[in-house]
């Protein structure tokens, strides 16, 4: 690890005015020390938010509710209103990590991991998100993990977390404070940028904002939900493909599905075609799959992620033929309800 | 810089740089080598601790970050003479072969016995509401941040099976 000055923040403002040029937050801190200890990330300055009050509780927020961004991912995940209402989300954080980082791990800071892209963490290879103009060394490397969706010709890497696709799936809100402006919502999906030709600018954070909640959206009682994970082994591995989706049945017909892919794109990836597709139909695999055609549209892959292709789609299919219940409920599939 | 906290319900203070991590400061500064330093980067579990009751990943803590905060090691859970349950069901049932990785299992498999104890669920849990039973699967599921390069893994299953059914 390069060297760095320690600081302990005791309020927000205090911490914003630490932050600028070569500062970073700390929380966890799972990722970013294992980045500096790689030199990878090598900030010159490490602002504590450990401390500030306020950010460690789930609280009700009108028919939702506000997570505090320092609220660890074993929290969350039991936390039995999430598991009443949001099913979705305990399940996806559960798929993540191991028992010992999610207890470190916080809500903010599982949002802001970096790519476990292999040429992003090799500081002998070229890397446009680490060096930006260096080139990309995924373009002809070993890509089983990169995304499909989203990219550009200058950065192949997907974002690792399975929260987010939760709440994307959940239409989440991220709660921003900056120094000298009002606290400001973001929706989950805006707060990523796709990597363009600055793969290094990874959402619309300026430096010295920071993340303070992420909101969750009234439940939406009766929907069904699955967090469905592909992945090299059987935990504790980064998805290949993974699915998050919530449906809404109308009888026998889907009255509303709403979806976001992980595993796949520099972002949780949504795609309004998808639920378009679904909306109003009678379940079937035929459905399912053109669905999942409509999606695979925009797909741009390597020889090494072509496979991504076919285990998108039937994942897709495999999750929405358990949340409509074309499939026998399986064991993962919740039924969300109005927390009492 | 200095830091203070508990360790095995003893106060210790420390003098350290900045970029030390908790596993070096509790190998290197107070001896307590029990917890293991595998591959310093979070993935293999060797260097688990409980910090506050809960189980963490010491290589991947600054210990600048600990001030008053409670730790308890491999060191606190038990001694040769008054082994704790998890560290007599691991010799009863050979849950290891070369033991390096034993510390670490023994101290995320006492945390994840209180786990289950709380209710929490697992991705393996068939329903995320009751109940949570401890079968083959729970507990390859709730144990897959400890590696073992023996692959003691079905052995290692048998003795926290076993040291669960004598503390329930």
């Amino acid at each position: 690890m390069r060297e760095f000055d320690y600081t302990r923040a005791e309020t927000l403002s205090g911490a914003a005015g630490q932050l600028g040029e070569n500062a970073s937050i700390i929380a966890g801190g799972t990722n970013l020390l294992d980045l500096m200890k790689i030199q990878v990330m090598t900030p010159s300055r490490l602002v504590d938010i450990t401390r500030i009050d306020g950010l460690r509780d789930v609280s009700e927020d009108g028919e939702g509710l506000r997570i505090g961004a320092l609220v660890t991912n074993s929290e969350l995940a039991a936390d039995p209103r999430v598991r009443e209402g949001w099913p979705l989300l305990s399940r996806a954080i559960l798929a993540g990590a191991s028992g010992q980082i999610r207890n470190k791990a916080t809500t903010g800071g599982n949002l802001l991991q970096r790519t476990r892209c292999p040429y992003f963490y090799d500081t002998a290879m070229p890397c446009n998100k680490r060096n930006p103009g260096e080139g990309c060394s995924a373009k002809e490397g070993d890509g089983r993990m990169l995304a499909i969706f989203g990219t550009s010709e200058h950065c192949l890497a997907a974002h690792p977390s399975d929260m987010a696709v939760a709440l994307a799936a959940l239409r989440a809100e991220v709660e921003i404070c900056a120094p000298h402006g009002d606290a400001r919502r973001v929706p989950i999906s805006e707060l990523y940028k796709l990597p363009g030709d600055r793969p290094d600018i990874e959402t619309v954070l300026a430096p010295d904002d920071i993340i303070t909640a992420v909101h969750l959206p009234a439940p939406q009682a009766d929907t069904r939900q699955v967090y469905k994970k592909v992945r090299d082994r059987a935990s504790y591995a980064f998805a290949l493909v993974s699915v998050g989706v919530a449906v809404a049945m109308d009888g026998d017909r889907i009255a509303s599905v709403s979806c976001a892919i992980g595993g796949v794109a520099p972002k949780p990836w949504t795609d309004p075609e998808i639920e378009k597709a679904l909306a109003g139909q009678t379940p079937s695999d035929e459905v399912f799959g053109q669905a999942a055609d409509k999606a695979l549209t925009q797909a741009r892959c390597q020889p090494d992620t072509e496979f991504k292709k076919p285990l998108l789609r039937r994942t897709l299919i495999a999750a929405l033929r358990e949340a409509t219940g074309l499939a026998a409920s399986a064991p993962g599939v919740e039924t969300a309800r109005i927390p009492a | 810089m200095r830091t203070r906290f508990t360790v095995n319900g003893e106060p210790r203070e420390v003098e350290h740089d900045t970029r030390a991590t908790l596993l070096d400061i509790l190998r290197d500064q107070l001896g307590l080598t029990g917890t293991k330093k595998g591959c310093d980067h979070g993935q293999c579990g060797a260097c688990t601790v409980l910090v506050n009751g809960k189980r963490v990943n010491s290589c991947l803590c600054l210990a600048a970050m600990h001030e008053d905060d409670e730790m308890t090691t491999i060191e606190g859970l038990g001694s040769p003479e008054a082994l704790s349950a998890l560290q007599k069901a691991f010799v009863s049932q050979d849950g290891y072969q070369c033991g390096f990785c034993t510390p670490g299992q023994i101290v995320s498999a006492t945390a994840m016995l209180e786990e289950l104890r709380a209710g929490d669920p697992s991705f393996a849990s068939a329903s995320l509401e009751g109940e949570m039973p401890l079968d083959d699967s729970e507990i390859a599921e709730r144990m897959s941040g400890n590696l073992c390069r023996c692959s003691a893994y079905p052995l290692i299953r048998e003795a926290i099976a076993m040291a669960a059914e004598v503390k329930s």
